[in-house]
């Protein structure tokens, strides 16, 4: 026994069952989240049943189980419902009725002891609409104008054909909106902005006020123009509707224009669930949100996140390693260096909301104040920096990033041989020359390993952000194609504020449970993505400037 | 016949020297370094204590002695290397060509042109061949194309490498064996086309069959450059060198032409060094 342990087979062992927890901590959590986000896009099957209410009443119930959970008697007979039998515990089903408009509720708990005969019969309709949720029912009438044009089986095929014209209308009108009329808008605000400008400048030339005027009547014709053709689309957007029976043996009446998506669970075959599956995925990473960010995709947060962390490498990169540079080739090696060494790195522990209190004050009240003052007075009192924004936010996390970038690229400049400045200096180089044109190359790969753990860890930071330029709904991205294109003074969304607002602040927490893990699922994606490739450049780097020892 | 022994030289001192006949003196060559009275600190230790000394024009000069005894040192004066080590000092002058070079006036980086060095280890920049002989004229600014193809050509036959690499210039350096390396950064410092070359123990890191070829170009380059090198071999000193210097605990103690040096030395200190009593 003294003889095993002192081979150092029990720290070899005791080292592997760390890695070993490790690794299934890791593969459990993207396991966890994998599953839970990635079934959410699955058609379920939609059941119908008669539902026995312990307190007497009885009814038809349609639509999905969407969790299940065990709990025990007790706690049900405190919620006042008698359980049948005597078990010691239960299985209840988190239910979601959908049709929140004729029901006033999503989702509901039951027991599967009070259910009847379980049905999924092959008619049953699942309508996502643009509010209200989805709907459950059957379908009974198609209307044209509000005629009945088709009913029953022909209803079914008419609305699948009209709904696809729809969608494309949908698509148009708001085209027309976003983009045109977007654009229109922005311009007028410019127009306004210079006149404004031209105001407080105390410039009165006729001239340019008539130029202003001109583009301005012209925008309007332009305006209204599109205006009318919107409107002349609407028309046809709302000519069709359907109704439909849904469990109370109510009618709804839907308007074509308010619905997104219509299938039929229970009559699909593999290959339309794979291809249901795949449509609801593509829709969630290219789609904007709808309802409070329940539903629909959400391509503004990746967007946000890809954007604000690639300006905030833009930030820290140069920052940072000319910082490091200064420390490590130009500041006499002393006391005053230590101190500042000690200070940096003690900068990466502090806690990241108070880098956004800083941002918040310094950046944007102090800096972005300033900023409006002297160059934005024409649209004054809103703020045009002067307010939380994309480009605070990313010059707030390089801060909080800087001490990572110094740190690592200190450590790649220490390790460039001595004798390979010699060898630069020998020929006549000078001390900057042998730096920029040596020293740095080799040291770059060392300066990818600093801004690839910035990345990991500002894409994945929220706090601060939540002061200084995250937003639960932006209206615009930060990169359109209004010059001058990239707007660093606008609000953006954010991958992990969302999973926080989705999260917590939904409306419909419920509803909006599965998107939390698929928005997770994705804010890991997108920083593995991001992560890897900054390590194709380092390995690449690294290829290069091997240094004379590897 | 390459071994690293101390002992007395086993070669034929004669029939490897050249340049200067072996009955040649200092005062018949004319001269382009003159060091005077220097005095080197590391921080409180003298490293180097009074040296005199005058280093012969388009000569080899060979510097030997003992470990630690400041040749090293003494070569890295030449060209200012010693500035780049914290709380170092420097008393006395070194003229080259007459002018101090640690006069204020003098601009380090155009002193390193004049005066071009070659390390122990060799120490290609991490860049391709072409790149690496060319980097000397980018420092300056050259960039055009065929002016710096022209000089990498010339260096490379001129530090007897173009035949081994001609097909592969832009390939990067660190793939070329130790003493091809060892080559290329003579081919880069005299790309520069200085007055002076400096070899801190040029060979130390090389097997016999390139350290041959090294004492070859070395043997070649003397027509055109004024060499300085340090060595810890004393065959080699006796081999490639036309005069020869022995420093002792940062004294200089002997200086004289190699031949007369090895054969017969004036001062006790040298003999005990050259037949084997010291180091």
């Amino acid at each position: 026994m003294n003889g095993w342990f002192k081979s150092g087979s029990p720290w070899v062992w005791l080292s592997a069952a760390a890695v070993s927890v490790c690794i299934l901590l890791v593969v459990a959590l993207l396991g966890l989240i994998a599953a839970r986000g990635l079934v959410f896009f699955w058609p379920k099957q939609v059941l119908q049943t008669h539902y026995q209410d312990p307190s007497g009443i009885s009814y038809r119930l349609i639509g999905e189980i969407q969790d299940s959970e065990e709990i025990p008697a007790a706690r049900l007979r405190e919620s006042g419902i008698e359980p049948p039998g005597d078990r010691d515990s239960y299985t209840r089903y988190l239910f979601k009725t959908g049709n929140r408009d004729a029901l006033g509720m999503d989702f509901r708990m039951i027991l599967p002891d009070f259910m009847g005969k379980v049905e999924y019969p092959a008619e049953l309709m699942v309508v996502e609409r643009r509010e209200w949720g989805n709907l459950y029912g059957y379908l009974k009438e198609f209307r044209e104008d509000g005629r009945v044009v088709a009913q029953g089986e022909a209803a079914v095929a008419e609305l699948q054909r009209r709904l696809k014209e729809a969608l494309e209308l949908f698509g148009e009108i708001r085209h027309i909106e976003k983009d045109l009329i977007g654009a229109i808008n922005y311009q007028l605000e410019q127009l306004r902005l210079e006149e404004r400008r031209l105001k407080l400048a105390g410039d009165n030339d006729p001239a340019k006020r008539d130029a202003i005027e001109a583009r301005r009547k012209k925008l309007r014709e332009e305006y209204a123009e599109l205006q009318k053709k919107r409107n002349g689309l609407f028309p046809q957007l709302n000519r069709y509707s359907f109704t439909a029976e849904i469990m109370t043996g109510q009618l709804v009446e839907v308007p074509l224009a308010k619905v997104v998506r219509v299938y039929f669970p229970n009559a699909m075959g593999p290959l339309d669930k794979i291809g249901h599956y795949f449509g609801k995925l593509w829709e969630f990473v290219s789609d904007e949100p709808r309802e409070a960010n329940t539903e629909g995709g959400i391509f503004p947060a990746i967007f946000g996140t890809v954007m604000m962390v690639l300006l905030m490498s833009v930030v820290v990169t140069p920052c940072g390693v000319v910082a490091a540079v200064y420390l490590r080739e130009y500041a006499r090696q002393g006391f005053v260096v230590r101190l500042i060494r000690i200070a940096v790195n003690n900068l990466a522990g502090v806690p990241s909301i108070v880098y956004g209190v800083f941002g918040l004050g310094f950046f944007v009240y102090f800096l972005g104040g300033g900023i409006d003052a002297l160059f934005y007075p024409e649209a004054l009192p809103s703020p045009t920096f002067g307010t939380p924004g994309i480009l605070w936010s990313s010059i707030t996390l390089a801060l909080l990033t800087l001490p990572v970038v110094i740190v690592a690229t200190e450590e790649g400049l220490a390790r460039v041989p001595r004798s390979i400045r010699e060898g630069s200096l020998a020929l006549g180089a000078t001390k900057a020359e042998t730096l920029w044109r040596t020293v740095l190359p080799m040291a770059s790969p060392a300066m990818m390993t600093g801004l690839i753990l910035a990345v990991a860890r500002a894409a994945g930071e929220v706090a601060p952000l939540m002061l200084v330029g995250v937003v639960k709904l932006a209206p615009s991205l930060p990169l359109d194609g209004n010059p001058p294109f990239l707007h660093l003074d606008r609000k953006f969304m954010h991958l992990g504020f969302h999973i926080y607002d989705v999260g917590f602040q939904s409306p419909n927490v419920e509803a909006a449970r599965p998107l939390v893990y698929a928005t997770s699922l994705l804010l890991i994606l997108v920083i593995v993505v991001l992560n890897l490739t900054a390590i194709r450049i380092r390995n690449h780097l690294r290829e290069k400037y091997r240094s004379l020892e590897s | 016949m390459y071994e690293n022994s101390t002992n007395i030289p086993a070669v034929d001192v004669d029939a490897l020297q050249g340049g200067a006949s072996s009955g040649a003196t200092l005062e018949d060559e004319k001269i382009a370094i003159e060091v005077k009275n220097l005095n080197f600190y590391y921080g409180d230790s003298q490293a180097l204590k009074g040296i005199d000394m005058v280093i012969p024009e388009n000569r080899v000069t060979a510097f030997i002695g003992p470990s630690g005894c400041g040749k090293s040192t003494l070569l890295r004066c030449f060209n200012r290397m010693n500035d780049l080590i914290d709380d170092t000092r420097i008393e006395g002058e070194i003229l080259l060509h007459g002018q101090n070079i640690y006069d204020k006036v003098v601009n380090v980086a155009d002193l390193r042109r004049r005066v071009g060095m070659v390390f122990q280890k060799p120490n290609p920049f991490p860049k391709s061949i072409f790149e690496n002989v060319a980097y000397g004229l980018r420092i300056q600014g050259i960039n055009d194309r065929r002016r710096l193809a022209e000089v990498v050509e010339r260096s490379l036959k001129g530090a007897a490498l173009w035949d081994e690499v001609k097909d592969r210039l832009d390939d990067n350096a660190l793939g070329l064996s130790g003493g091809q390396q060892q080559r290329l950064v003579i081919a880069r410092a005299i790309a520069i086309e200085p007055e002076v070359l400096l070899l801190d123990e040029p060979a130390s890191a090389l097997d016999p069959i390139s350290t041959l070829k090294l004492e070859e170009l070395i043997y070649e380059l003397k027509s055109s450059y004024t060499i300085i090198i340090v060595t810890h071999n004393m065959q080699q000193a006796a081999r490639v060198s036309d005069y020869c210097t022995f420093l002792l605990m940062g004294e200089l103690i002997e200086m004289a032409n190699t031949n007369t040096l090895f054969t017969n030395p004036q001062q006790k200190q040298t003999e005990d060094y050259i037949t084997g009593r010291y180091g």
